[in-house]
């Protein structure tokens, strides 16, 4: 039978010779991953099971999404985890990035099956791997048993192609997609990404196309691994799978990428998608660069050549959370960071950062901030008057610049 | 049972602010479900009431927070046209149990329904209507029949699936 690459994924993971959409399997997981906002619960359930990990090496627990604490009861919560980790003797824990860039830089290789407590665990899936989100009580049994329960879901491909005009980016084309599907119209699907727009992707851009499948209800997103993966690797190695010719998708959407202009996504849900030029002109009180969706140092990089030798607005914050500390580290030696930061952008630790309303440049009521995240869901990022705009980082940086949402085209 | 009638796409913000949830307290979550969105909920929601939405409910962010909090603050079932895929997943493995009807719509806020968690027939007797709902596929019974995953893992486990 032609299969998809999530089935041939899972079809391996649960040692059958091939598995059809509806199926349910019980599949060996390579990693589970827990967060310091979702780790306490995974760490209840998982104790109520058993007192012993599966493997201590494949138990990954980061702290991202309120890291260094801001409150005692973060501070408490990092406390349970932490205390996991050093019982368990766990050999992946980490304070420096967000959860899903650490875990592409350091341990998805394609074929794996990964579980993380986090629902933008489908990111990792640009790596060719089968990856997805899922509560603390999920991982708690995954971290315990080493395996996870799976309904086998129906596939969506998205066919990419052709090229983006300039100053057209990875983020806009995504969101004219969510914007074209809906919250939920790949509901329980897997999203695969395919043709010349993806091959030809950056890896962090293929990042970001599968990041925002959960915002479209999806189960995973996914890009089939090709050499441009194996490069990024390094030296790791997997298992490369490839869907059929033949696969059965349960919908096929052909995007020329050439059409998409810079888009927003307006509050209050991510599918409310309009044309950068729909709000061109609103004022903006904070701009956002970073986020497992677009901190990654190409984001980083655009906004340099925007910023760079030039003042932001003098009402705006702009904040800037690199996704790890590779990004960091590489962002710094090319002198962007210091670009940035000349240009008036304060540049916080590599985590989740401003997201998720913790810290780090949390709204108060009526303020309006563009962000490169995911989501700009009524509450997100402080209070639950403030409006959260979603754009490409350019868009981010050119709002940052002018004070307000401009195309960022004239401003590259 | 009263029913609570919420929209589409009520996301995980919605029911449990990020800012609120820095607990695990199941108590304190209980207190939070839908604060800032609905905030007369919880202080009059009452044991065994019912939760009936639109499309997509449960969208967003795989906090278990939402499920758990939702169950804490007394809520017997939530009925919904479609719910988001985690959140689904998340109330199952805690134990709540989660119904798809599609004439979710006809059910209005504050009516007295009663839902027969075998059958999934759903008796509006406000309006004097039955609907149907989708009983859970018979894996997730079992699951839910154990009263969640860790009771689930810790009797039957794997093996036999
Ligand atoms: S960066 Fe934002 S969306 Fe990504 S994992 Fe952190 S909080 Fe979630």
């Amino acid at each position: 039978m032609a299969s998809t690459i999530t089935e041939k994924i899972l079809a391996n993971a649960s040692h059958k010779k091939e598995v059809a959409p509806g199926d349910y399997v019980v599949a060996d997981v390579s990693y589970t991953m827990a967060h310091d906002s979702t780790g306490p619960l995974a760490i209840e359930s998982f104790y109520k099971i058993t007192d012993k990990v599966f493997d201590k090496d494949r138990v990954i627990i980061v702290f991202d999404h309120f890291f260094p604490a801001p409150t005692v009861a973060g501070a408490t919560m990092h406390q349970k985890s932490r205390k996991f980790v050093m019982d368990q003797n766990l050999s992946g824990f980490f304070t420096n990035g967000v959860c899903h860039q650490l875990l592409v830089e350091k341990f998805i290789a394609p074929g794996d099956v990964l579980v993380g407590a986090d629902s933008h665990t489908c990111t990792e899936g640009a790596l060719g791997a089968f990856t997805t989100g899922l509560g603390s009580t999920d991982i708690g049994g995954a971290m315990a048993t080493g395996k996870c329960w799976f309904k086998v879901p129906e596939s969506i491909k998205f066919n990419l192609t052709g090229s983006t005009k300039k100053g057209v980016y990875t983020k806009d084309v995504i969101l004219s997609i969510v914007g074209d599907v809906r919250a939920d119209g790949a509901l329980y699907k897997a999203c695969e990404f395919t043709g010349d727009y993806v091959k030809n992707a950056s890896i962090a851009s293929r990042l970001t196309l599968c990041n925002m499948a959960i915002e479209m209800g999806g189960k995973n997103g996914i890009v089939e691994a090709d050499q441009k993966t194996l490069d990024f690797l390094g030296g790791r190695t997997g298992k490369i799978f490839r869907s059929d010719k033949d696969a059965v998708y349960a919908d096929e959407y052909e995007i020329e990428v050439e059409d998409v202009e810079p888009q927003v996504a307006l509050p209050p849900v991510v599918d409310n998608v309009e044309p950068v030029s729909a709000v061109e002109g609103k004022p903006i009180d904070q701009a956002f660069l970073g986020t497992c969706t677009n901190g990654r140092l190409e984001d980083i990089e655009v906004a340099t050549r925007i910023l760079k030798g030039k003042k932001i607005a003098r009402n705006v914050r702009f904040i800037i959370s690199p996704a790890s500390e590779d990004i960091y580290f590489a962002a710094f030696e090319k002198g962007y960071l210091q670009d940035l930061v000349t240009a008036g952008a304060t540049v916080c630790n590599p985590s989740c950062g401003a997201c998720v309303g913790r810290h780090e440049g949390v709204l108060c009521e009526g303020e309006v901030c563009i962000s490169s995240q995911n989501r700009n869901f009524t509450g997100r990022m402080g209070h639950p008057k403030a409006e959260i705009i979603l754009a490409s980082p350019a868009t981010v940086a050119a709002a940052a610049l002018t004070g307000k949402i401009v195309d960022p085209r004239d401003y590259i | 049972m009263r029913a609570w009638k919420f929209g589409d796409d009520i996301n995980t913000d919605v029911i449990t602010p990020g800012r609120y949830t820095v607990t695990t307290d199941r108590k304190r979550l209980g207190e939070i479900a839908f604060i800032e969105y609905r905030p007369e909920f919880a202080k009059e929601v009452e044991e065994g009431d019912v939760i009936v939405a639109g499309s997509n409910f449960g969208c967003g962010s795989s906090r278990e927070h939402s499920p758990v909090a939702i169950k804490a603050a007394g809520v017997s079932a939530v009925i919904a046209k479609t719910f988001a895929r985690i959140f689904f997943r998340n109330s199952i493995n805690i134990g709540l149990p989660l119904f798809v009807c599609e004439d979710a719509d006809k059910i209005d806020d504050g009516d007295d329904i009663e839902i027969n968690i075998k059958t999934g027939e759903v008796r509006d007797k406000t309006k004097d209507i039955v609907l149907k709902a989708k009983p859970l596929p018979e894996f997730m019974q079992r699951i839910v029949e154990k009263g969640g995953l860790v009771n689930f893992l810790r009797s039957d486990g794997y093996d036999n699936v």
